[in-house]
């Protein structure tokens, strides 16, 4: 299909020469041309520059400034419109991330601009043939269905499937949406991939995202990628791989199959499916055995390594082999070349976190990385590269079962700290909220309100199950599918059956997804069509923790409405409109993207989004040819000084004008420029041992050693309360680096040189959790029946948690639906 | 004068199309016409290779010399262009050329085959620079307006290089200079200078 021709003759109107300037930046010379003067093949064309003719627009082509949307890169795009219609694309070459690169994704953007496959209008199935319906009529019947269903059910009967494809400001007003609706019963895709990361990196050291950046690569001297293959998934993160692949560093993959990141690895090792705690702990046998372990890092900055190298102490090579099939030499050549290659980078995907125990395998990960200290360093970390474009965003901000937005969790502190940035009466919203109490799993009774809700990877057992089991007034009986196809989960003959019960299901999306086909309804289904991210704008964060804005680049076509005018049109319906936008200006039911980002702002202290204002991203990103590719800190231009996107924790109010944090835990700057510790996020001491980090601390720091993160009475104990201005005093009093709304506590702490969230040792052991220390388990799809008793699977206690489907011999059921985080 | 030449650095090929995505986007190439594919050889296997491939726009081309109808001509960068208002879609430009480039739409009357279609190096053809039938029969022509291939910007790896020779030449030169050096092992073997496809098409 030609869709518009791109030019016309040159005896149009506006005539517009392309002069050497624009010339050069084309051919690619413009870019950071001497960092990556190897790298770049554009150095070239004089004899086209002598040719190049008159380009000649009827009417002018605008470039738009955009990022790709298929994954978590975070890839500039520069859209060309002309007269509204997204004609082509231009490569970026002044993007820090991609330097003008685009993988196939990145290549055929546009193609959400043609809209040949888009859902065109509202659609209702009237006897199982779907039939046009206007916006009103959608909204009316859905809203008055659900209405219907709150009364009969309770509101947890309806379930909310958000997306990672909604931008920041989306994903929170989501989150937003369905605590005034009153329940927990939202989610989306980020459980099903990188939840077991999370869980597991924040249970090590604080936070649970990539520590590094893709550009931060460059610095490594080896690269370990274990279950991810970024040659197909991130395909530009391969650009900043081979640069430290070409500077000398070994890569190593670990995966079952060949794939086409393994075809380039300078070690391909296949282990057997599942065996990666085995693997890795093998491996830690070499380090420990060659005493190659960082032995003045773990003293500093670890807590229970001791317990590490007691479980490791039995993987002996043979046992390593006989369970993951690796070879000894193998393994021995893979942990040397870490030991011995340092700073090395260790990167993982889904074929780490999608197992039963992908806590396990993920927390081996940190360990490994603890123990040859590359932590909190450039080039080395522990960098998780996450999958849609805005994943990161939605983990932080957005629709999840287990917590409010910014990870505050469920208990009523969190919901008083949101309630009060959303001026609202905390009493109010909890009478949204049922009032009955339910088992949570583990014999506590408690209110919805304070209870996860049921996780994307449960919603078809919140259908099939019987009403009695699950901790809820009654069974799901309305499913929102927003932005969130099913076809990446399993159990489909179930997933079909459970659409089919449901009293009403509403597809939410650009596209009729395999949630508007899969099932046999004939009534009650909705197609809503809504807008991509180009015909929008906002933030998004990048796996690397950067946030960038996009411009919108077309018009929402058809008859498609971005996310955040849906569930404004929803929230007026069900009558709760006037509450949740009380601080958010709506014109023509389209609330003001701006004024959601300052909410981010005002609330969300834990993990740093405070100090990325709209005006700062937005002054970024038409300033990103001013980025280092490296470093990614601003060299020169408006930005001089800030990392790229600011990346979280970007600390304090943004009139401390906090540059972001490229490189987590890396005690070489100061907190104020980026600097940080680990997290003191378990207490200070267990069984009697400290928890703190010894003699570490980040540049400039007053307190020479760990201490635990701060609250007023810590700030009144040091002395340093009277640096807080009398109006930060009284917001502050008696709140902590969380919860104080002035930013003052922060603001003090980072002026002494201290990490608000205190600095501690990361922890080999997480008390909490089934396996404290990392063990392996057979996977429940095991092929190794010898192995089956051995390593068995977890027992009946955690089954409230997992569904286990066992195919040795049995086929458990949980018991309870609810999921505690 | 620049000589325009295609390289494809294969030790950064990762097989991921973007530069048929972007060739096929950029000039809305119908279907069933690939101007540029990947080839990967030895795949799933140890030595897996891939190579992105079109039109290498040789110096003696192949194409040229067969065609009934002379409707080839080189441009003075050194880039093989065709009329397609000459072409009779005879085919032997096909069985000529050693990388499998022309492409023949299949839409006419009978299935008979269309006119030949083939990489310009973005550089359009005999029309006028930018006219609606350049961009008809063609595609856009990105050399007039000063800039690049697309599929060459827009690589994922920067592993699909076109432009002048010389440069392009000297900047793999580089990066096989780097890769040795940067090699502990000598013997490993990633470090050979392979050159796909270039004596074949450009002989020196």
């Amino acid at each position: 299909m030609k869709l518009i021709k791109r030019s016309t003759s040159p005896s149009a109107a506006h005539q517009k020469n392309l002069n050497r300037r624009e010339f050069i930046k084309h051919s690619g010379l413009a870019v950071g041309a001497s960092a990556l003067a190897s790298q770049l093949p554009f150095t070239m064309m004089e004899k086209a520059q002598a040719q190049a003719t008159q380009l000649t627009n009827t009417p002018e082509i605008a470039t738009i400034k955009s990022v790709c949307t298929h994954c978590s890169v975070g890839c500039g795009v520069i859209a060309e419109v002309q007269n509204g219609v997204w004609i082509g694309q231009e490569p970026a070459f002044d993007h820090p991330i991609n330097l003008g690169a685009h993988c196939a994704k990145g290549a055929s953007v546009r193609e959400h601009g043609h809209g040949d496959r888009r859902l065109k209008y509202p659609m209702k199935q009237i006897n199982g043939q779907w039939k046009r319906i206007t916006w009103q009529q959608a909204i009316d019947e859905i809203g008055d269905k659900m209405l219907e269903i709150r009364q009969q059910s309770g509101p947890d009967s309806v379930y909310w499937l958000g997306s990672s494809k909604h931008n920041n400001e989306q994903s929170y007003l989501f989150r937003k949406f369905a605590a005034f609706w009153g329940s927990n019963n939202i989610d989306h895709q980020a459980r099903i991939c990188h939840s077991t990361t999370v869980a597991g990196v924040a249970n090590t050291w604080g936070y649970g995202a990539m520590t590094n950046s893709f550009n931060d690569i460059h610095n490594s001297k080896a690269i370990l990628i274990i279950g991810g293959n970024p040659a197909e998934a991130h395909p530009v993160s391969m650009q900043h791989i081979f640069k430290a692949k070409e500077q000398g560093a070994p890569l190593i993959v670990i995966d079952p199959r060949l794939t086409r990141t393994a075809a380039h690895a300078s070690q391909h090792i296949r282990l057997r499916p599942g065996t990666d705690v085995p693997l890795i702990l093998g491996m830690l046998w070499h380090i420990f055995e060659n005493h190659w372990e960082d032995k003045e890092f773990i003293r500093q900055r670890v807590y229970g390594m001791d317990k590490v190298r007691k479980e490791v102490a039995q993987w002996t090579p043979d046992k390593v082999e006989q369970v993951t099939g690796v070879s000894e030499n193998e393994l021995y050549q893979a942990a040397k070349t870490m030991a011995t290659h340092k700073p090395g980078t260790f990167i993982w995907c889904m074929g780490g976190t999608q197992h039963t125990i992908g806590n396990n395998n993920t927390r081996a990960y940190c360990i490994f990385q603890l123990a040859l200290g590359n932590m909190g360093v450039a080039g080395g970390g522990t960098n998780i590269f996450r999958g849609h474009d805005n994943v990161q965003g939605a983990t932080d901000l957005g629709p999840n079962a287990h917590t409010l937005p910014g990870y505050y969790g469920l208990a009523e502190g969190a919901w008083k700290h949101w309630a009060t940035v959303w001026d609202i009466d905390f009493q109010w919203l909890s009478g949204r909220f049922d009032k009955a109490l339910y088992d949570d799993g583990t014999g506590a009774n408690k209110r919805t309100m304070n209870m996860s809700g049921i996780p994307v990877s449960r919603w078809i057992d919140g259908i099939l199950e019987e009403k009695q089991n699950i901790s809820q007034q009654d069974n799901i009986r309305a499913m929102v599918l927003w932005g969130h196809a099913p076809n990446s989960q399993t159990r489909a003959p179930e997933m079909k059956k459970a659409m089919e019960k449901l009293d009403l299901l509403v597809v939410v999306d650009p596209y009729p997804s395999n949630s508007a086909v899969l099932h046999d309804r004939t009534e009650n289904t909705y197609l809503l069509p809504a807008s991509t991210q180009f015909e929008t704008y906002g933030s998004l964060t990048s796996s690397n923790r950067s946030l960038q804005w996009r411009d919108q680049v077309i018009e929402p076509l058809f008859e498609s409405r971005p996310d955040h005018q849906i569930l404004y049109q929803f929230a007026e319906k069900l009558g709760f409109a006037d509450q949740m936008f009380k601080h958010i200006q709506v014109k023509n039911s389209v609330p003001l993207i701006e004024d959601i980002t300052k909410e981010i702002n005002k609330g969300t202290w834990t993990i740093g989004y405070t100090g990325q204002t709209y005006e700062r991203l937005k002054k970024q990103q038409q300033n990103w040819h001013t980025f280092n590719t490296t470093t990614l800190i601003a060299e020169g231009g408006p930005c001089d000084g800030e990392y790229f996107g600011l990346p979280w924790p970007c600390w304090g109010t943004s009139e401390q004008q906090h540059p972001g944090t490229p490189i987590l835990y890396d005690t070489t700057k100061p907190v104020a420029q980026g600097g940080l510790t680990f997290r003191a996020r378990f207490g200070v001491e267990r069984d009697g041992v400290s928890l703190l980090a010894e003699d570490s601390y980040s540049k400039d720091s007053e307190i020479k050693q760990g201490y635990p993160e701060f609250s007023a009475d810590l700030l009144k104990q040091l002395g340093w309360w009277n640096e807080l201005t009398d109006k930060e005093k009284q917001l502050a009093e008696g709140k902590n680096w969380k919860t104080d709304l002035s930013g003052g506590i922060q603001r003090v702490a980072i002026k002494h040189g201290c990490a608000p969230f205190g600095n501690a040792k990361a922890r080999c052991i997480v008390w909490q959790f089934p396996d404290p220390v990392p063990v392996h388990r057979e996977p429940l799809y095991s092929n190794r029946r010898d192995m089956v008793n051995k390593y068995t699977v977890y027992g009946q206690k955690y089954l409230t948690t997992f569904i286990i489907i066992d195919l040795h011999s049995v086929c458990y059921r949980m018991s309870k639906v609810h999921f505690s985080a | 004068m620049a000589r325009m030449k295609f390289l494809c650095d294969d030790d950064r090929c990762i097989e991921c199309n973007a530069c048929i995505t972007a060739c096929k986007n950029e000039h809305e190439v119908p279907w069933g016409v690939n101007r540029r594919r990947v080839v990967t050889i030895n795949d799933g296997q140890s030595g897996e290779t891939s190579i992105s491939v079109a039109c290498m726009h040789c110096s003696d081309a192949p194409c040229a010399q067969v065609c009934p109808v002379d409707c080839f001509y080189f441009t003075d960068d050194g880039v093989v262009l065709h009329d397609k208002d000459l072409c009779i879609g005879c085919g032997y430009c096909f069985y000529a050329c050693p990388f499998g480039a022309p492409q023949f739409p299949q839409d006419g009357a009978f299935g008979n085959r269309g006119k030949m279609d083939k990489c310009t190096f973005c550089a359009g053809g005999p029309e006028e620079d930018h006219s609606e039938a350049e961009f008809e029969k063609y595609g856009r022509n990105r050399l007039a307006e000063g800039k690049l291939p697309l599929c060459a910007e827009m690589c994922s790896t920067k592993a699909l290089l076109a432009g002048d020779g010389d440069v392009i030449s000297n900047l793999f030169s580089q990066r096989v200079t780097q890769r040795q050096l940067s090699q502990e092992e000598p013997d490993s073997g990633t470090a050979q200078v392979k050159l796909w496809g270039w004596k074949t098409a450009y002989k020196d």
